[in-house]
């Protein structure tokens, strides 16, 4: 049977993009993909009538610029484009909006609290230079600190050069930054409680912590360190859905001449003497490489696709000890119209809008404690957008999708696995909660897909629902990421890679592990780079 | 000619400071405004006849080199018990008990004991590592200043000196939480009840929260088992108090400083409640950094960014005292005489611990507290008329602002802490004769720490070594020319050690 130069496992973003990124380089590369359909998590799916959902990841900003360059993404159809703002609904039928016009934000935040309108310019200030600290180790492969190679010797030393470059004051707020809480970051900056909610949201979406836990400040990073179009920190949405990252990634992995196989999942990674020699599909069929890259999780590329006897006991412990805690849900919603929010008081604009339904800190972290009981929140944080209003091409002329993204949701009901009953209880408890916000909401409703931690694993392949491939927690970033002395995407098997959001620099659709990955194996097999490196924007 | 100094406030960290200026020279007068030196390391009377540790009630962190420089023997420091270890409370009896990395008791499993073998060993290891930080002047960074490289230097030497599998251990977990690390160890529930409270004892954080396993390591790498000094701990502090006075240093109690003098740019003396004002060439305080700066300097002298920093400082204090009582030995389940005498621990599991951090957050205290109990009477008969016994309980979390004030409070949260005593010990309700609960505020109030806090402000990574109390203080020196700091609030933090206290004396003497 045919033997391939590369097999990569999954065909989620970071797997497309690793593929491509070794097929431009000249490697013979098959790409195999469990479901029918391709996108893994960034996928647009057609699931009722005419309507398009984001079904999972469902806005777009963090997507490494260098990447959709060095894959021509424009050529291959992937167009983002940027949506207006964002607004904190309150229970007290009061909002926070925050706009594209600083000063238009300036004057909103100023009907809070004039105090927080300048702390506001701070934050802003301060965020952005942490944001502009990490992208340069974004696409760079981690040095492992316990290691005498040159490499990692160098690259510490860049790192050091460049942590020392931030200043003295700097460095100690970027400790700072990295080690504490949200809540008490936001704390230092605003007094208006709304103000912090509306803040204190990015700091954890995704994550197993509270925002008053200690890490979530790195969190909220996370999701600011991103751009649209050179605009630092803007969010916008992939026309036409996730999807078109996927499917623009994969154009230019068939443009290059890629072979793709979706259907059946890998059942085994086939190891022989120490050596990777292929896959063995669900289906019978095998194919051959001396290169087998997995885009799926940690826990499930060692734990599920490998025999025990390939693998030393110590790594299997490491594995069933990585962090991957689901802690999200999500519903997808077809709209007849656009619901009508009373506390906007008719502002169209902010329809627009990344919607939030919370107003204060507390809120926030008491729907966190009933995750840490084994429930999903009482009184959810909700994430809350109609790509609709802003890409016609999402639902029929005059309807309307609604992506709806809920915060927290733990991956098993009280140690049981979710039922159908639970999930729909769950569903119930959303849209009540935002039939509080916009009554009627409800009977607007043409269809709703719910998607718990369950689907999310069973579907996406995504262990316990993590939506990041593993939580990012300092003992799962950098150096540590998936596990420590594993951070350079070897796996511990000759011939084995790791691609996937479970290594760094994490998930939030970056497409960063993919390229890493990719520019890591070209290395070994002294192939030209084809991958971008570093920090090449402004 | 001799310098002039004046220290505000006579607590362990006071007079450590005091003993090693005056060794090294200087003129010191240490100014305190209680009637007895010792602050929050005292022992003093809560009912008729009957005496307890106040503050702190078990030594386990005082260094060793102090004790050794100043001799505290030799000024009356004796331990009437020393190696306590400790017994996680069950109450069916089925306790476990923790004794250097040995486990004992019913509640003990094969797989448990060696799993704490192996945690004792490398949480040891690990707190090594903060523990020869202790005695450190911290470093700045991001200068070329050789001695800030070179101190920076050896902690990665240290780190590296782990091997590469500790090192990397050390590296994953150091930032985490004791939730995860158990959940990954032990089996027992009541042992991870029990050793959680290690990271989140006197802090503002749960099990999961991170930060706790940093806090762990932190008390862990106290290195030696718990003792009680016979007198209670006020004795640690007259021995300091003798060690001082005897190298020169003057003492005076009863004098409470209003505000720190300045003469132009730099400060100059203090003003004493009384009216009487005192001049010196350096003041050094003893009292947390948000009083020092924004009650007794004032914030007109400090530069905006700083005084942001100061403001910023969390020092929500979250620790009650129980002081009670007894007619009796109280009798705790499944234990014998002697293990009443040890170090022991209300925190069944981790759930349990979580759920009562969980009120915290918003202002409550605890519905299900935990507790870390001794009974110093049975070492120790100076304390009570014999045949009384006397409790001693640190009792979390009980937050310094709580929503309903503690006034109103306070009687509520004390028939809380009897029934879940009497849960663990039958009949303790029945042998209390007396008992004193001091909140948050009331230790505020006694000690004169803002917030109530233990280690006058929450003991983290963001408020730890270089970055603490705050960055531009974290060598002893402030930006206020002549004006240092040497309490809990600096580095390295409270716990009785005395390390801020000789850090700071070191800071003085090098910037003469």
């Amino acid at each position: 049977m045919k033997k391939y130069d590369a097999i990569v496992i999954g065909a989620g973003h970071n797997g497309i993009a690793n593929a491509a990124f070794l097929q431009k380089a000249g490697l013979d590369v098959l790409l195999v993909e469990k479901n029918t359909w391709l996108g893994g998590a960034a996928v647009s799916r057609n699931l009722h009538e005419d309507w398009i959902y984001s079904n999972c990841s469902y806005v777009c900003s963090l997507l490494r610029p260098e990447i959709y360059r060095a894959l021509d993404l424009g050529k291959y159809g992937l167009q983002v484009v940027p949506y207006g703002g964002s607004v904190t609904i309150s229970e007290n039928g009061d909002y926070l909006a925050a706009y594209d016009d600083a000063d238009a934000t300036r004057r909103e935040i100023m009907r809070h609290s004039p105090r927080d309108a300048d702390a506001e310019h701070r934050f802003n200030r301060d965020i952005m230079r942490q944001c502009r600290f990490i992208r340069q180790f974004l696409l760079r492969t981690a040095p492992d600190p316990a290691s005498f190679k040159p490499r990692d010797l160098l690259e510490l030393l860049h790192i050091g050069k460049k942590f020392w470059g931030l200043g003295e004051e700097t460095i100690y707020d970027t400790i700072r930054f990295y080690t504490m809480s949200i809540s008490e970051f936001l704390d230092e900056y605003f007094e208006s409680d709304l103000l912090k909610a509306s803040h204190a949201g990015s700091g954890i979406i995704g994550s197993a912590m509270g925002v008053m836990s200690p890490g979530t400040a790195y969190v909220l990073l996370h999701h600011a360190m991103g751009d649209v179009d050179g605009s630092a920190g803007a969010w916008g949405f992939a026309r036409g859905g996730m999807g078109a990252v996927s499917n623009s990634m994969h154009a230019c992995f068939e443009d290059h001449g890629g072979t793709t196989l979706a259907g059946s999942g890998v059942d085994q990674i086939v190891v022989k003497d120490g050596k990777v020699t292929g896959v063995a599909l669900e289906n019978g069929d095998e194919h051959y490489a001396d290169v087998v890259v997995s885009n799926m999780t940690l826990p499930r590329t060692f734990l599920e696709c490998m025999d025990a006897k390939d693998l030393q006991p110590e790594f299997l412990e490491k594995c069933r000890n990585f962090k991957i805690r689901g802690s999200s849900g999500k519903l997808n919603i077809a709209l007849e119209g656009v619901p009508e929010f009373p506390a906007l008081r008719g502002n169209k604009e902010l329809q627009k809008a990344d919607m939030h339904l919370i107003d204060s800190i507390e809120r926030l972290e008491r729907a966190y404690d009933d995750w840490k009981d084994g429930i999903w929140s009482q009184d959810p944080y909700i994430d809350m957008l109609i790509p609709s209003m802003t890409d016609p091409t999402m639902a029929p002329p005059g309807k309307h999708f609604m992506s709806v993204f809920v915060q927290y949701v733990p991956p098993k009901i009280r140690g049981k696995d979710w039922t159908d009953e639970d999930r729909d209880g769950f569903r119930d408890t959303v849209l009540n909660q935002i039939e509080d916000y916009a009554p009627g909401f409800k009977n607007l409703i043409a269809h709703v897909e719910v998607r718990t931690p369950r689907e999310l694993e069973d579907e996406v392949g995504l262990t316990e629902g993590n939506i990041f491939q593993g939580e990012l927690t300092m003992d799962q970033l950098l150096f540590n990421r998936p596990i420590p002395g594993y951070a350079q995407y070897r796996g511990p098997v000759s011939g084995l890679w790791m691609c996937g959001s479970s290594n760094h620099p994490g998930g939030g659709v970056m497409g960063a592990p993919g390229a890493n990955a990719a520019r890591e194996i070209l290395m070994d097999l002294k192939k030209p780079n084809t991958v971008p490196e570093g920090w090449l924007d402004d | 000619m001799t310098k002039k100094a004046i220290i505000i406030g006579a607590g362990h960290n006071g007079l450590v400071c005091a003993a090693y200026l005056a060794r090294g020279g200087v003129d010191v007068t240490v100014l305190e405004a209680a009637d007895q030196v010792g602050g929050a390391a005292i022992t003093r009377e809560f009912a008729t006849d009957i005496r307890v540790s106040a503050g702190a009630h078990l030594l386990y962190a005082l260094d060793e080199g102090i004790r050794r420089d100043l001799a505290l023997e030799r000024y009356g420091l004796r331990m009437a018990a020393q190696d306590l270890y400790t017994i996680a409370l069950h109450s069916d009896g089925e306790y476990v008990s923790m004794a250097d990395g040995t486990l004992g008791g019913p509640a003990a499993t094969e797989d448990d004991k060696l799993a704490m073998a192996k945690y004792h060993r490398q949480m040891n290891r690990f707190a090594k590592i903060i523990w020869d930080l202790k005695g450190q002047l911290p470093p700045r960074l991001g200068t070329t200043d050789s001695k800030d490289l070179t101190s920076l230097g050896k902690l990665g030497l240290a780190i590296r000196r782990l091997g590469v599998e500790d090192m990397r251990e050390f590296l994953r977990i150091t930032g985490i939480n004791v939730y995860d690390i158990l959940q990954e160890r032990f089996d027992s529930e009541l042992l991870k009840g029990a050793l959680s409270l290690d990271g989140t004892l006197g802090t503002f954080l749960g099990p999961r929260s991170n930060n706790s396993v940093f806090c762990a390591l932190h008390r862990y790498n106290q290195g030696k088992d718990f003792a009680i000094p016979e007198g209670g701990m006020g004795t640690v502090s007259t021995a300091l108090d003798g060690a001082a006075r005897a190298a020169g240093a003057k003492i005076r109690t009863g004098h409470r400083v209003a505000s720190i003098d300045m003469d132009h740019d730099r400060a100059c003396g203090v003003t004493l409640e009384n009216g009487e004002t005192l001049n010196a060439d350096i003041v050094v305080s003893n009292a947390d950094p948000k009083t020092t700066f924004e009650r007794l300097l004032g914030q007109r002298h400090i530069e905006a960014g700083f005084a942001n920093r100061i403001h910023h400082i969390r020092t929500r204090g979250c620790v009650a005292k129980l002081h009670l009582a007894l007619d009796g030995p109280p009798q705790f389940a499944g234990l014998d005489g002697e293990q009443r005498g040890q170090r022991l621990v209300i925190a069944p599991d981790l759930q349990y611990v979580e759920h009562a951090f969980n009120h915290a957050k918003y202002g409550e205290h605890s519905a299900r507290p935990v507790m870390e109990i001794n009974v110093p009477t049975v070492h120790d008969d100076t304390l009570a008329p014999a045949g009384t016994h006397v409790l001693s309980a640190n009792v979390q979390w009980a937050p310094y602002d709580l929503k309903a004030g503690w006034s109103e409070a306070k009687d509520a949260f004390l028939t809380i802490c009897l029934d879940t005593l009497e849960a663990y010990a039958p009949g303790l309700k029945a042998q209390v004769t007396a008992s004193e609960l001091l909140t948050p505020a009331d230790l505020e109030a006694e000690f004169g720490m803002t917030g109530g806090h233990w280690h006058h402000q929450e003991l983290a990574l963001d408020a730890f070594y270089m970055i603490r109390p705050v960055p531009g203080a974290a060598q002893y020196a402030t930006p206020v020319n002549g004006l240092y700091l040497c309490g809990a609030g600096s580095h390295p933090g409270g716990g009785v050690m005395g390390c801020a206290g000789r850090n700071a004396a070191k800071a003085v003497l090098a910037g003469q």
